[in-house]
């Protein structure tokens, strides 16, 4: 299928979705009140930029999803490198890691309130937990699988140390496999925003849950819509990103 | 013959415990002389490979005693050349090359340099920056070459280097280290099972045999450089080696 054919097609697709949701309220099969129909999106989202929330809102989420996807990332890389590396690390923290992967990012909420106040370092953290285990698997599993012809190819030139090992093989040969673990949890970062907001930290999910409580749900729209565009937009970056990085593969 | 470079006194080489244990090698001597070319034929499984192995420190040896007397001042002792590459994918043609030379206190750019002197010896200085997955399999193969050449390694150790490669390759990169170990005089250590291959390239071929296996039999090669395959001389060499192997695996 050519590029062309298949673009119409998606916008197509698009068209056809928007129409159905269109209709589904103006023909009175659904209340507008419980599904907006798209038409009002646009002008919902003018009053919010015009009322001054909607730049705040996305700034604060975005701060929240930035640092948190940083913390969360930058631990499970590093906890997942030492881990992929070494069979002791790992045996030690095999039921430990058992205990609490299992445990909804939601489930925190008490304890983030508690260690971090209704603050932004709260959010981080819900955040953070819920890209870390993505990402710690992601990596451990990919250090675990690297070539072990390639770590002795690296002994055999003098590179001995775990250190040496570390940078010059275990690094760049996990790094496919590491991304593909960062790629989730881009998405899954996203939605934990909205747990992570949803206790008063002021953001996105924070105004969803303003409108829904008002029944305001073009508004709720609205925000949903933002973020899928602010996915699209780092999901975008990080494909393109992910190429350069990877551009050594056939 | 001058002095030996690498000497190995009554090696032996086992794996695992009780049951299990499997002895790969036991009371090997052998040495190698500076500048020969040493070529180690034998079955699959007889230890060929673990020497070189223990040489390059990838296995340990569980008796006996290895001694490399490498030239003062050399800028390393050994290299490897795998059977398979084993390049590194991440990395572009010339900075596999390098990947020896990081961690000897050279610049990025003299490392690099030094890359293209060893590519160049193996006939790609043109392929500098390309992807190992850009390569043909005997390309990659003179890259692993060129990498194991860029640390000037007193002992040049060559695992089987040609068998994955289809034989006209195969034939070609025999010719090329010919003609580089003709040129910088390096001592080689070379293992293969292929006769052919051993005749030509070798000052001297060492057949080992056995379960463990140990050395059978020696056969120094004076034959002048660069030698033709059909040589008659170098035939009949083959032909006396073939009889030797088939000789001792019927004895086993």
């Amino acid at each position: 299928m050519n590029l062309v054919r298949s673009t119409l097609l998606a916008a197509a697709g698009l068209a056809a979705f928007l129409l159905f949701w269109e209709a589904m309220p103006r023909l009175g099969l659904v209340d507008p009140a419980f599904l907006p129909p798209p038409s009002t999106i646009p002008a919902a989202f003018l009053r919010e930029v015009a009322l001054g929330v909607w730049p705040l809102a996305v700034a604060s989420s975005l701060s929240h999803y930035v640092v948190g996807l940083g913390v969360g990332a930058g631990a499970g890389i590093g906890l997942g490198l030492v881990s992929g590396m070494s069979r002791p690390f790992e045996a030690v923290t095999a039921w430990v890691v058992r205990l609490l992967r299992p445990i909804p990012g939601l489930a925190w909420v008490p304890f983030a309130i508690i260690w971090f106040g209704v603050q932004p370092s709260a959010a981080v953290f819900i955040i953070a937990i819920g890209v870390f285990w993505i990402v710690f698997f992601a990596t451990q599993g990919a250090v675990r699988g690297v070539d072990r012809d390639l770590i002795e190819v690296a002994q055999a030139f003098g590179f001995r140390s775990p250190l040496a090992r570390l940078t010059k093989i275990l690094l760049p040969a996990a790094t496919p496999g590491i991304l593909v673990g960062l790629r989730t949890a881009l998405g899954q970062a996203w939605m934990a925003v909205v747990a992570a907001e949803i206790f008063g930290v002021p953001g996105v999910g924070q105004r969803m849950m303003q409108a829904s409580s008002l029944l305001s749900t073009d508004i709720v729209v609205v925000y949903m819509l933002t973020m899928a565009a602010l996915y699209g937009l780092f999901d975008s970056a990080f494909v393109a990103l992910q190429g350069r990085l990877l551009r050594w593969r056939p | 013959m001058s002095e030996p470079v690498i000497e190995f006194r009554d090696l032996g080489l086992a794996y695992g415990q009780g049951e299990a244990r499997t002895v790969i090698l036991a009371g090997l001597d052998l040495t190698v002389a500076r500048g020969e070319v040493l070529v180690i034929v034998g079955e699959s499984g007889v230890g060929k490979s673990t020497l070189l192995r223990v040489l390059i420190g990838l296995a340990r040896p569980s008796s006996g005693t290895v001694r490399v007397a490498a030239r003062p001042g050399c800028r390393t002792p050994m290299a490897l050349v795998f059977q398979d590459a084993r390049l590194l994918p991440w990395r572009r043609v010339v900075d596999n090359v390098a990947f020896g030379l990081e961690g000897g206190g050279l610049s990025k750019a003299e490392r690099r340099a030094e890359a293209r002197k060893g590519l160049a010896l193996v006939g790609l200085a043109d392929l500098a920056g390309r992807w190992p997955h850009q390569l043909s399999g005997g390309q990659r193969q003179r890259v692993a070459i060129a990498r194991a050449l860029a640390v000037e390694p007193d002992v040049l150790l060559m695992d089987e280097p040609f068998s994955a490669l289809d034989s006209f390759t195969r034939e070609g990169l025999q010719d090329e280290l010919q003609r580089i170990t003709a040129q910088t005089g390096k001592t080689v250590v070379f293992v293969t099972h292929d006769i052919d291959e051993a005749v030509t390239l070798a000052d001297r071929v060492v057949v080992l045999a056995g379960k463990p296996g140990r050395v059978a039999a020696e056969v120094r090669i004076d034959l002048p450089r660069p030698r033709k395959r059909r040589d008659d001389a170098l035939q009949a060499i083959a032909r006396q080696l073939r009889a030797e192997l088939s000789r001792r695996s019927a004895e086993l």
